[in-house]
């Protein structure tokens, strides 16, 4: 077994291969840039080893720095994560002259699948299913739409360094292609340095299910069962789940049986993931290999009950597979969603900044990957994530559930997230039967996401977790010294609580006795039991029985409340205040129509108008370069442009004016 | 006796009535409630105590006298916020456009006597249009004695006024003189001289709420401490905010017991302070983080927002928060943050309530503007303020303390009772840059020289423990802890007693 082992990562991966690292007793060694000075992942391991300047390019992507890293330390063996140098043969090569192990597959298999063309060869050759396609380079444009004619739109253009869906476009007709393959090419340029693309078919009502493999040196594969992935955004994956809602046994084994031939026809030794795009008539066709750990490896785990890490290290150690393909059972059911640092209301702009408070959640069948604690920072320099929630149950059902409350205790604060996209996911009834495709966020979601397409859970919730809140805080206010005696302070039971600035009005009483709360609402007496605390940000109780989290922030005098994904104002007065309230005037917000802010921080690439345009809805007018995404601005309204006091190059603050119109 | 209780019955209903139900629409249409209707939301049910609401107006000039309302557009007296004394007048601007009258005015100064004598806060609801001009000089002598009777509570009981309507010309004075002013937006303005006068004189076009609205006082001019969006939200902020305050001089500020422990661990402000000395963070988490139940009234947030001031509660008991602010201006000092700081300082010494100091400051504000503003006199204020301060004082450095703003930020010197110290705090002459250019001025020009005894100056100044070994600190802590041995400090203080030599009162840089 290695001695040492360093992982070549950061954030939640690099926490993860420590976990089971440690739990076999072998010790750790993380590497950092200056952004990750006191991240977790630095904390977590043994040892640590700077590495440079924050971006990964003169850091976590530097080859020499991370061979030195290892000498330096002693490592004995690096386990790469994903992303960065997971799948890079330079690498691999690299460790191998320095002595140094790689738990990873071979140069040769990383190699012969980092190439979509290769792969895509080699997977003929073994008999594995593709997609009809045109096998070569297109060089230009033009020839981008020959080739689409030939193969029928729609066509599906695809950086062939790709991957994460970065350097991919759908044409569904030859001037989408045009566009398609200068913003793919420019895509994968800046992604990957490379801008080769090639042009496929593009299956309509696709599923992306994928097949995890493991192999040892001895020429043992197993696959473990797959994961159902299609719940994505532009291609990223949202919310992955184990086992697959729409696959037969008989379809999972073929598929299972095909990436063991695959793996066997590039020598694979490590844990590899084959994916898989499969119709509504469950034919599946072989999309690529993916060389190294995947981000949802846990849900696999979930079912399974195998450390995938653990049998990486082992294998990579020149151990045995101490399974064969008959021990493995998928058991209950598995979901993970990815919890990112963005904003869904905007359309899903990237957020950065510190973790101010930080609260995630726990419970049985319940995992949190994270390389982020309380006053961790979500860095401008990597990915936004900042963990995957993992909810396991004996079935999907349960596993839905769990997931579901899981959200609702997941309390972040400093950036933006997108907890209320998940719950809105995990949530809708087309998730729950399990019916969808590729396309679900697209078809469910067409215009994006906003505040009313929340899970709409019972009104009822929030309006008597307020009055219980605001009870709490009256009785409180009721001891305060220095009141006149025997004139002291008597809390009213009779209350009103508006919603939403008077979008509703509840009148409610509330009582207190026996450690319970009683609230009757509209006839309806709802009993609380509850420990919170003033101040906490969880307020955990049981209403009638039903066990609910709410998280609560007080702004003001109004309570802030979020469940469900959902965003409830709660105003808890007398009925005096609530009959005097409507004399108060509604003031509108002001209008910002007239002016295009930038929606995030970012690099503003391309201004597509100038002074005197007139523009109209939906025209692109700017884009903005975060996180390697190309963000483009369209407008809402027609209008012409006054202004444009943004120049492209500009680094640009979140709110900061780029056009300003007529 | 049937008959006289039904006429005092309609008397009072008279009253209520004030200057009658069109005005009362009238007033509502605008997003104002009536005089009345504010008390009632103010207080607890059924508290308030009236007085006065018999008072007619004694002018007989212009044919006012044809017209007598009882209260004579103000309506005064007591009532309780969660059982605990106020008194308060509030102006009804249906009545006379609540104009002041002599009488008007004898019943405001009648109210505030009485609560100087019982030791009880002042509320004022402003909702005025200005001197009732027919009655002349009368007016004016009113007005003047309310100033008086505002200058002489000053420092023995708590005066906050609330603008929720007009309050122009001398009507402006009297709460400036008081120790809060709280505005609401788009229906309050305060100013000197109205938008009229203004255009005649400097030939300036301005509307009355640009020129003395909510939010430009509250932004720009530093005369109110808050802006409220509604009369509703104004008032329930008012009640919270009224339950930080002791009711007097004489007595210390009201428990609000809490069930957040005191040594409640933060380990999240570990990393607070970021590793790039030039980088901000926001100061607010750590009051926030530091309060009981998370819970800090800020005043004046959109003022001087370079230097944060509020209440906050440790172990149930209000302390006064002072942090300079990091994301604004570097935090650094100047004219305005200076003032806003001396009275928040001077308010919390008057009333007992002890200061609690956050310093991250670089340093007083450089320029012109500054020094031909006299931020030689109005930063005198803030150090003269902490310096004079007898209350517990309890300070903690979390990053820069330089120079003479290091000495201002309640520093040991300065009777600071426990200055406690991060471990990433620099408690030096100046920045390594600044200094390291004046001390090796030869070097200059050579980079490489310059940048060494950088290094070497960080090395040896930027820290607490220079500072330490002459005991200006007390210690150096753990960011995590801090909660805990501020509690500890301020339980320790509680007993504080000491005085300043007598006189008859001391000469503060105005």
């Amino acid at each position: 077994m290695f001695k040492k082992i360093l992982v070549a990562n950061r954030g939640e991966i690099a926490c993860r291969v420590f976990r089971t690292a440690k739990a076999m007793g072998i010790p750790t060694v993380a590497v950092y840039s200056d952004a990750d000075r006191d991240a977790l992942h630095v904390m977590m391991a043994d040892e640590s080893v700077y590495i440079g300047p924050s971006p990964s390019v003169e850091s976590y992507l530097v080859i020499e720095k991370i061979i030195d890293a290892c000498k330096a330390s002693g490592a004995d063996a690096v386990h790469p994560g994903y992303g960065f140098l997971s799948e890079n043969k330079k690498f691999c090569q690299a460790l191998g002259s320095a002595g140094i192990s790689f738990i990873g597959p071979g140069v040769k298999a990383i190699d012969s699948m980092g190439d979509k063309i290769t792969s895509k060869a080699i997977a003929i050759k073994a008999g594995v299913n593709v997609v009809p396609g045109y096998d070569g380079i297109v060089q230009n444009s033009d020839e981008a739409v020959e080739v689409a004619k030939g193969i029928g739109f729609p066509v599906m253009l695809k950086a062939s360094a790709g991957g994460g869906g970065k350097g991919m476009r759908v044409a569904w007709n030859e001037k989408e292609c045009i566009e398609g393959f200068e913003r793919a090419t420019s895509e994968a340029l800046s992604s990957f340095g490379d801008g080769r693309i090639f042009v496929e078919k593009y299956i309509k009502d696709p599923r992306h299910i994928e097949i995890q493999i493991m192999a040892d040196g001895f020429g043992n594969i197993v696959y473990l069962g797959e994961r159902e992935c299609s719940i994505q955004r532009r291609h990223q994956k949202v919310i992955e789940e184990a086992p697959s809602p729409f696959l037969t046994e008989a379809v999972r084994k073929k598929m299972g049986e095909q990436s063991v031939l695959l793996a066997k026809a590039v020598d694979y030794q490590s844990a590899g993931t084959v994916e898989f795009i499969v119709d509504s008539d469950m034919n599946f066709y072989f999309l690529e290999m993916n060389t190294r750990l995947q981000v949802e490896h846990p849900v696999t785990e979930a079912v399974t009950g195998f450390d995938l890490v653990e049998l990486m290290i082992r294998v990579a150690a020149g151990e045995k597979l101490p399974l064969s393909q008959g021990d493995i059972r998928l058991q209950g059911w598995a979901i993970e969603a990815r919890v990112y640092a963005e904003d869904p209301f905007l359309n899903f702009m990237p957020s950065m900044g510190r973790l101010g408070r930080y609260i995630s959640p726990q419970g049985e069948g319940v995992r949190v990957d994270t390389g982020i604690t309380e006053g961790g920072e979500v860095s401008r320099f990597y990915d936004p994530m900042i963990s995957k929630l993992i909810a396991y149950g004996s079935d999907r059902n349960e596993a839905i559930e769990r997931m579901i409350d899981a959200l609702d205790a997941y309390y972040i604060r400093g950036v933006q997230h997108n907890i209320s996209f998940l719950s809105a996911l995990v949530a809708h009834p087309r998730f729950s039967s399990g019916e969808f495709t590729t396309n679900f966020i697209n078809d469910e979601y067409p215009n994006g996401f906003n505040p009313g397409l929340v899970f709409q859970d019972d009104p009822a919730i929030c309006v008597v977790a307020a009055t219980v809140i605001h009870k709490k805080h009256n009785d409180r206010g009721a001891m305060i010294s220095g009141q006149l005696s025997g004139h002291e302070y008597v809390p009213l039971e009779e209350l009103v609580v508006i919603m939403d600035n008077g979008v509703t009005a509840h009148q409610v009483t509330v009582e207190y006795s026996n450690q319970t709360y009683s609230v009757t609402l509209d006839d309806t007496v709802y009993c609380i039991a509850t420990d919170w605390h003033i101040g906490e940000a969880l307020f955990k109780a049981k209403i009638n029985g039903r066990t609910i989290c709410l998280q609560v922030d007080e702004v003001g005098r109004a309570l802030h409340l979020f469940h469900r994904g959902a965003k409830k104002e709660a105003l808890v007065v007398s009925p005096r205040v609530a009959e005097l309230s409507c004399h108060m005037l509604t003031k509108e917000p002001p209008d910002m129509s007239k002016h295009l802010l930038s929606p995030m921080p970012g690099l503003l690439i391309k201004l597509t108008v100038k002074v005197g345009d007139i523009v109209k809805i939906g025209q692109e007018l700017a884009i903005v370069e975060a996180m390697k995404m190309e963000n483009s601005l369209h407008a809402i309204s027609e209008g012409v442009v006054k202004k444009t006091p943004a120049n492209v190059g500009d680094i640009l603050a979140v709110g900061q004016l780029i056009i300003e119109f007529k | 006796m049937h008959e006289v209780i039904e006429q005092l019955a309609e008397k009072r209903k008279q009253a209520h009535l004030g200057g009658g139900q069109k005005r009362i629409d009238a007033q509502h249409q605008k997003g104002k409630l009536t005089a009345r209707e504010r008390i009632e939301l103010l207080l607890d049910r059924d508290t308030f105590e009236e007085w006065d609401i018999f008072v007619e107006h004694r002018c007989t000039d212009f044919g006012v006298d044809k017209e007598h309302i009882p209260g004579d557009g103000v309506v005064t007296g007591y009532g309780t916020i969660n059982g605990r004394l106020v008194f308060l007048y509030s102006q009804d601007f249906t009545v006379f456009g609540g104009s002041l009258s002599e009488t008007h005015a004898e019943k405001i100064c009648k109210v505030m006597a009485q609560a100087i004598k019982v030791g009880a806060p002042v509320i004022g609801l402003n909702d005025s249009g200005g001197a009732r001009i027919q009655e002349g000089v009368a007016s004016l002598g009113g007005y003047a004695d309310v100033f008086q009777q505002n200058v002489m509570a000053s420092g023995v009981i708590p005066q906050i006024s609330m603008i929720m309507g007009p309050c122009a010309g001398g009507a402006v004075y009297s709460p400036a003189i008081t120790d809060f002013i709280f505005m609401v937006k788009d229906s309050s303005y305060m100013f000197v001289t109205g938008p009229d006068v203004v255009k005649t004189v400097t030939h300036e076009t301005i509307t009355a709420e640009e020129l003395g609205g909510a939010i430009t006082h509250s932004s720009k001019s530093g005369v109110s401490d808050l802006a409220f969006e509604s009369d509703i939200d104004a008032l329930l902020n008012l009640r919270h905010f009224i339950s930080f305050l002791p009711a007097n001089n004489r007595e210390k500020p009201p428990i609000w017991p809490t069930d957040d422990p005191a040594d409640r661990i933060e380990n999240s402000l570990d990393s607070l302070i970021p590793n790039d000395p030039n980088k901000p963070y926001d100061m607010k988490e750590l009051i926030i983080k530091v309060a009981d139940e998370r819970n800090f009234f800020e005043i004046q947030p959109n003022y001087a927002a370079n230097l944060i001031i509020g209440f906050i509660r440790i172990d149930g008991s209000t302390v006064g928060v002072v942090g300079n602010q990091p994301l604004v201006l570097a935090g650094c000092l100047d004219i305005d943050a200076s003032k806003k700081g001396a009275r928040f300082i001077r308010f919390c010494d008057a009333f007992n309530i002890p200061v609690l100091t956050f310093v991250d400051v670089p340093g007083f504000m450089p320029g012109t503007s500054q020094e031909y503003g006299g931020i030689i006199k109005h930063g005198a204020k803030l150090l003269y303020a902490y310096a004079e301060c007898t209350v517990p004082k309890v300070t903690v450095i979390t990053r820069k303390a330089y120079g003479g703003a290091y000495d201002v930020m309640s520093s040991k010197h300065l009777r600071g009772d426990v200055n406690l110290a991060w471990p990433t705090a620099e408690i030096a002459v100046m920045g390594p840059k600044g200094a390291v250019e004046i001390i090796f001025r030869k070097d200059i020009g050579n980079s490489e020289k310059i940048k060494a005894r950088e290094v070497e100056y960080r090395e040896k100044f930027a820290n607490p423990f220079i500072a330490g070994k002459r005991g200006y600190i007390d210690d150096v802590i753990l960011p995590r802890d801090t909660r805990k041995r501020i509690a500890r400090s301020l339980a320790m203080l509680s007993n504080k007693d000491i005085e300043n030599p007598w006189r008859k009162h001391g000469n503060i840089p105005l």
